[in-house]
């Protein structure tokens, strides 16, 4: 089946690649154009556009796993100037794992969305699909400015789906998120000043070509300015003492929006390994492995805030928030040992963690609905201009054709549904068996006890760092089971009068998607692990992507060739 | 020159940092803006060593198009999207400040004054409706 995939891809590629960018881009665009009224429509629009992406996204991730060794990456030259001139696009399996990812989060929370979200405000469908470009747009480019451009698209859209439904909550902790976020914007601007500074390049591979070659007299510069740069990235992946508007801002979020959002945090980790790994690979000389301990130990003393954090955090929406910082800690401190193993191991553990958080994050909403006998979804929404208590528009602002009430078909045994689903949520962030989190745990912990792979030790124990980290990825896991199992308890088993819960098809699908492709990854854990190992070793070996993108031709314009006077793209890479 | 240019970023460094951090929403986007301009300025100063100064970045005929007779024109590219984006994103911000004030009544980042700067009157806050 794959190979006929491939085969079918093989014409279409690579101009695919811009396909996750371009579609939602388009989408958004066309439906600005439509009336608020049009609601019907729009929906049709978002959920058929977000679809059509994941199954780019996921055609796209078959390709780039399908490629034998020799060529593992797709190069596009947007503006067909070689590559350190134009601006380029990358697909590798890591950034194809990402697309996917965030496409199936992105289905996932729209699903939800238009249950009912979705009409608590104006305009959520085109900021949705906004946010889902610049996701997607930061996952493929392979310049770092155009990084911080997609970057950008992403947190603008991300400003007003978090201000979705109005309300004091939202505005004061959206308020915070602009704030921090623009103060990190400036930093990723210095930072990356500062790299073309000293390389006179942004292209992420011809900046991991250039970092071996730099000046002594240059050294501490760099470091200053990746300092800086990756600071930028560990705002964004909550790093502590960095990470106090997170969880304000994702619980005052609508569900579906903190849903999407659990996958923003993992831009930042995302960018901090793809640059991290480039340009501080072995090939960087003596800068080889700068800032890993700080990685480490931030990453650590992220995972404590978040189980703490977890342990004393009575609102649902709090304990998502909370687990998406403790995710984050683990991640970063795996990523800063730099071993190919644990890399493959961490990357298991990203997907499956993120998924279980967004899933989380929709759960919250239906349990606290649930609490609150179904008069307010949340505490906030008196605030709200848009929304009565039954988040029905109010008469005026008609946002919606058909007046659909909250219960219409309801799900049989709902209340086994939503403790099911908070039960498998628990199990993958806590990371126990048999979901996936015990799995992307369990290859974390191998890797640190084995740095040299199974059975290969050479003598060599693992340091102290490797015992630091192991012991906190159990006691941090243990921490969100304790938090985790007594809001469960509180929820399920110590309310016994409550009426059951009205759950739509529309809410208890999503919910039900995610955990399945959490208990999708641990059923096909042999070759997702082999994805992510592959994953891993070209992560680690830099010269691959360095290669890739330098090697990659412009397409040559026929009616050009020859002509004098006329500049050839192909020309200017050897006059260099 | 050169040391002008580093006070000018210092100072609007120093100064939007200060802001920043300050309590009233006001402040922080006078910081947010003057940080803004002291970003931009430094990405201007970043362009490549090595290259020509004081030269505009636009092929001229007559001379020859190499890299010696023309100014980089990375930077000025860069800082033009920088300029944009944050122009786009403070009037953003400025939109969510009003908000914030309209409905906490106080124009304190937090949305209350409780606890902070005891000097502070908080009598005369607008109640809210």
């Amino acid at each position: 089946m794959m190979t006929t995939l491939n085969q079918f891809m093989a014409p279409l590629m690579p101009h695919l690649m811009l396909a996750p960018i371009l579609l939602p881009m388009l989408t958004a665009a066309l439906m600005l154009m439509l009336r608020e009224e049009q609601q019907r429509l729009k929906i049709g629009l978002n959920i058929g556009s977000t679809l059509l992406g994941l199954l780019v996204s996921i055609a796209l991730l078959c390709w780039a796993n399908g490629q034998g060794a020799a060529r593992t990456m797709d190069v596009y030259l947007a503006g067909n100037w070689p590559a350190p001139y134009g601006i380029v696009l990358v697909l590798d399996r890591l950034s194809a794992l990402m697309l996917v990812l965030s496409s199936s989060v992105g289905f996932a929370s729209v699903l939800f969305a238009i249950a009912r979200w979705h009409r608590a405000g104006v305009h959520f469908h085109p900021l949705f699909q906004l946010q889902l470009m610049g996701l997607c747009g930061a996952f493929l480019t392979a310049d770092l400015f155009n990084l911080f451009v997609f970057f950008e698209i992403m947190l603008a859209a991300s400003y007003g789906l978090l201000l979705h439904g109005s309300g004091r909550a939202r505005v004061q902790s959206g308020l915070h998120f602009i704030a921090i976020n623009l103060a990190a914007s400036s930093l990723f601007l210095i930072g990356a000043s500062m790299l073309y500074g000293l390389t006179g390049t942004l292209n992420m591979a011809d900046l991991a070509r250039s970092i071996g070659a730099i000046k002594e007299a240059d050294r501490n510069l760099l470091h200053a300015a990746s300092g800086i740069l990756a600071l930028a990235f560990l705002i964004k992946a909550a790093v502590w003492p960095l990470n106090f508007w997170l969880v304000p801002a994702y619980s005052a979020a609508s569900a579906p929006v903190g849903a999407l959002f659990a996958i923003m945090t993992k831009v930042g980790i995302y960018a901090i390994l793809r640059l991290w790994t480039l340009l501080f690979g072995v090939e960087a000389g003596a800068s080889a492995q700068f800032g890993s301990l700080w990685l480490v130990i931030g990453g650590m003393l992220t995972m404590v805030f978040g189980a703490l954090g977890m342990l004393g955090s009575q609102r649902l929406s709090y304990l998502a928030g909370y687990g998406a910082i403790l995710s984050s800690g683990s991640l970063l401190s795996a990523i800063g040992f730099g071993q190919a193993p644990l890399t493959a191991g961490l990357l298991y553990y990203l997907p499956s963690s993120t998924l279980a958080i967004s899933a989380l994050f929709l759960l919250a909403d239906l349990m606290d609905r649930w609490r609150n006998d179904g008069a307010t979804a949340s505490p906030f929404e008196e605030d709200a201009p848009f929304l009565n208590a039954e988040l029905v528009p109010t008469r005026g602002l008609n946002l919606d054709e058909d007046e659909e009430v909250l219960t219409g078909r309801v799900i049989p045994a709902a209340v086994a549904f939503l403790g099911l689903a908070f039960m498998a949520c628990t199990l993958v962030i806590a990371g126990l068996p048999p979901l996936s989190g015990f799995v992307g745990k369990f290859a974390m912990l191998s890797a640190l006890l084995n740095p040299l792979g199974l059975g290969a030790s050479g003598g060599q124990q693992p340091g102290s760092a490797n015992w630091a980290l192991l012991i906190l990825l159990i006691g941090t896991g243990l921490l969100a089971l304790i938090a985790l199992t007594r809001i469960g308890i509180l929820h399920f088993w110590a309310a016994s009068d409550r009426a059951a819960p009205k759950l739509r098809w529309l809410e208890g699908l999503p919910v039900a998607a995610l955990l399945a492709t959490c208990v999708g990854l641990t059923v096909q854990a042999g070759p997702v692990m082999d994805y992510m190992q592959a994953t891993a070793r070209v992560l680690h070996t830099p010269a691959m992507y360095v290669q890739a993108v330098m090697s990659a031709q412009p397409v040559l314009r026929m009616d050009l060739v020859g002509r004098t006077g006329a500049i050839n793209p192909a020309d200017v890479k050897d006059a260099r | 020159m050169e040391i002008v240019l580093a006070i000018a970023i210092g100072i609007l460094t120093g100064s939007g940092v200060w802001l920043l951090l300050r309590p009233r929403t006001f402040q922080v986007i006078m910081g947010l803006a003057l940080l803004s301009y002291a970003v931009n300025l430094f990405i201007f100063s970043m362009g490549r060593l090595g290259l020509a100064l004081g030269k505009a970045p636009l092929i001229q005929a007559g001379l020859p198009q190499n890299l010696v007779h023309y100014a980089d024109p990375m930077p000025q590219a860069l800082a033009l999207t920088a300029v944009v984006i944050g122009f786009a994103m403070t009037a953003l911000f400025l939109v969510v400040l009003l908000a914030s004030r309209g409905m906490s009544g106080t124009d304190h980042v937090d949305g209350s004054d409780a606890g902070d700067e005891p000097g502070a009157d908080v009598s005369n806050q607008k109640k809210r409706p």
